[in-house]
């Protein structure tokens, strides 16, 4: 498993993880359960998760494919630089984010998925890898050399005429192929 | 859509029946659990019961992420309704509803029979305040419901496309979870926690006429103390016979394993293409199966497929291994042992009259077994040969791919030509990664007769095929003809040529037919 980047799991998983979050929110909030705010924290817990973690990152290697429609969470989430840039930080964060979804059964799944998520990252930050954003490349055109300007005055040296006519004895000394047979008699 | 259905009709009718047991079976569970009377009790404290089914089957790529999604689906829906009972359950408990739930909840524990028959119908028994989340996490449904949920939910972020397309690795360690989720989803009804008034309870007391009675109860002969019992556990029924299959498939694999395969030739071909020529005694095959392959070198427990680019005619097999990964990489300076063959798509090409053959690079690997098989038949007067006509197209993207299929494709050329069958296969090789010095190269060295690219008879075209020209031609050339389309390469091509299948395709029975099949792993 050596070139795998955990921070592409991580990220998966950690998206799953606030849905599940908001489903559980949703379900404890609309059925008025016991303890009804920790589910109302994790509504708002699972939404926050979801945009920060819809924007999926480059690959260090190899092609990176973007998720439908991610170019503007992109440049949001690319907004807060380091903070979001670094997985030391998102691991904390999404290991702090959950703890109150744990206080609550319709949450608890969604903890500690979320829980998992960060362990990942934590693995990802260790092994150094960082978020980039995809952003669409820009094409840069080549210079035009110089030299097309200035075509070439003479004609290229060539070999004198007896040796330009093809010897249909000796190929091996000719200074070219010619496609279409010069002797009269074919 | 018509066209849809004409060629996918068996998948389509396999599919539907499945989903229409499915449905029954959750709809007819609803019923029971909604209209039995032995749940009129159970109903009133929970206002809403729901059962999930699903169902495994066999190795159909698709079939597998279908029936993932339906577990998937249901177990959200599971849970959401779990989630809701315990609630209700433990406020039943502590007395936040109306008389009845109240009464219905003190109901004793009475465990003097001997056959362990329980009274009581609240499962949840302790009345002190009692958070949900300690009820679930000490009762064995609880506990093993969020284990396999957990489990279920890393299975299936470690299958997304992004994972599995990338870290193999990942995904096919991850995915083995499912040994804890099957365990954990066959043991979690076994607290029988599902409660029912029991037939003989209920023939002494009607709820009905004792529901409003609750003051009552076991004071008046029509409304003595009502008696439940648990629901059994019932998810091993379905889940038994597929587990079995599957476990007598392991172990056949296992077994395959401990024989011994030797290494006939070991080649290495330019553009890091590893050909591996191997012997197994008693082994036997069709065109364009595919084999796994483990070398306990690199991993002890990782198996990877590998499509089969020798013919079944041949005494040897051999596989063509492009790096692609770690292993892959790895695999290239060590040696291995192999189980297989298994089957896909391209067993069907010697039933269509008419076949056209698509590989896109690396794809190319059935067909080369195909090509070679279809040799060996031709030299035999096969007469199980359909096939009359054989249009192949192979796709790269730089011409070092090209060298180590190009022997195949010269002796091929030569011995047709030989027999006069100059006809039989038509081979068009596109270069889609050429460039300028290509085109000089080219340029220069057009008179001559063979490719200078590949040394062939026929010449390289250069950028892709245009798709139109090559259907009508075939279709000009085989009026009247079935023909199958089989490709081997990207999704995206895949469409493509599925819709220009669909496109060129006639109503009309007499005229030519395209049919599409894919293999992709």
């Amino acid at each position: 498993m050596g070139k795998i980047e955990w921070a592409m799991w991580a990220n998966e998983q950690a998206l799953a993880s606030g849905l599940i979050l908001l489903t559980g929110g949703i379900v404890g909030v609309a059925g008025q359960f016991r303890g009804w705010e920790f589910a109302a924290y994790s509504v708002a817990a699972g939404v926050f998760v979801c945009l920060l973690e819809y924007p999926r990152g480059k690959r260090a290697k190899g092609t990176s494919v973007e998720r439908t429609g991610q170019y503007c969470f992109t440049v949001c989430v690319k907004a807060f630089g380091p903070l979001t840039r670094n997985y030391y930080v998102r691991a904390f964060l999404h290991a702090a984010i959950c703890v109150p979804g744990g206080f609550m059964l319709a949450t608890v799944l969604g903890c500690v998925c979320l829980g998992i998520a960060s362990l990942i990252y934590l693995a990802a930050a260790i092994r150094g890898e960082h978020w980039e954003p995809i952003l669409p490349r820009k094409e840069v055109r080549k210079p035009v050399a110089e030299s097309i300007k200035n075509p070439p005055q003479n004609p290229p040296p060539r070999p004198p005429p007896e040796m330009r006519r093809k010897q249909a004895k000796d190929l091996e000394s000719a200074a070219y192929d010619n496609p279409v047979s010069v002797t009269a008699d074919e | 859509m018509g066209n849809w259905f004409v060629n996918n009709w068996f998948s389509a009718i396999i599919i539907s029946v499945w989903m229409g047991l499915n449905i029954f079976l959750f709809v007819w569970f609803y019923f029971v659990y909604e209209h039995g009377e032995e749940f009129y009790y159970t109903r009133h404290l929970l206002g809403r019961c729901s059962r999930t089914m699903r169902k495994q089957l066999d190795k159909n790529l698709t079939f597998h992420k279908l029936v993932a999604y339906m577990i998937a689906l249901m177990t959200a829906v599971h849970m959401i309704a779990h989630l809701l009972n315990v609630e209700w359950l433990n406020n039943s408990r502590q007395g936040v509803y109306d008389n009845l739930s109240t009464a219905l909840s003190n109901l004793e524990d009475d465990t003097d029979d001997s056959d362990h028959r329980t009274t009581y119908l609240n499962p949840i028994r302790k009345n002190d305040i009692q958070i949900p989340t300690y009820f679930v996490f000490t009762s064995i449904a609880g506990l093993t419901g969020v284990i396999i949920t957990l489990a279920l939910i890393l299975i299936i972020t470690s299958s997304m496309e992004v994972i599995r397309r990338n870290y193999f690795e990942v995904f096919w360690y991850t995915h083995h979870l499912f040994i804890i989720f099957f365990a954990g989803l066959v043991i979690h009804g076994i607290g029988y926690i599902v409660r029912r008034q029991n037939k003989e309870s209920y023939k002494e007391h009607n709820p009905l006429f004792c529901q409003n009675r609750t003051e009552d109860w076991g004071k008046i002969p029509e409304c003595p103390i009502p008696q439940f019992e648990g629901g059994p556990a019932q998810t091993w029924w379905y889940v038994i016979g597929p587990m079995v299959i599957y476990l007598c498939e392991r172990l056949l694999r296992f077994i395959r394993y401990m024989q011994n395969v030797q290494y006939r030739k070991i080649v290495m071909r330019p553009s890091k293409v590893l050909e591996l020529q191997l012997v197994k005694k008693g082994f036997k095959m069709d065109v364009g199966q595919y084999v796994f392959l483990n070398c306990p070198a690199i991993s002890q427990l990782e198996w990877h497929p590998f499509t089969m680019t020798s013919a079944p005619e041949e005494d040897f097999f051999s596989v063509h291994i492009r790096s692609a990964g770690d292993w892959t990489d790895k695999l290239i300076d060590i040696m291995m042992g192999v189980d297989g063959p298994f089957g896909t798509a391209s067993e069907d090409v010697f039933d269509y009259e008419v076949s056209m053959l698509v590989g896109a690079g690396i794809g190319v690997t059935p067909f080369a077994s195909i090509l070679k098989s279809i040799w060996y038949k031709f030299k035999d007067n096969d007469p199980n040969l359909k096939t009359r006509k054989i249009y192949f197209y192979w796709l790269c993207r730089e011409t070092h791919a090209f060298e180590w299929f190009a022997d195949l494709l010269k002796a091929q050329e030569k011995e047709m030509e030989e027999r006069g069958m100059g006809d039989f296969l038509t081979y068009k090789l596109f270069l889609t990664g050429w460039d300028q010095s290509h085109v000089n190269y080219v340029m220069v060295n057009v008179d001559q007769e063979t490719d200078v690219v590949t040394g062939l008879k026929q010449k390289t075209h250069y950028g892709r095929p245009n798709w139109d020209k090559e259907f009508e031609q075939v279709r000009k050339e085989n009026p009247t003809s079935v023909v199958g389309m089989f490709l081997c390469g990207p999704e995206a091509l895949g469409k493509v040529l599925e819709k220009k299948c669909g496109k060129y395709s006639d109503v009309d029975p007499r005229k030519t037919k395209f049919y599409f099949n894919k293999e992709n792993f």
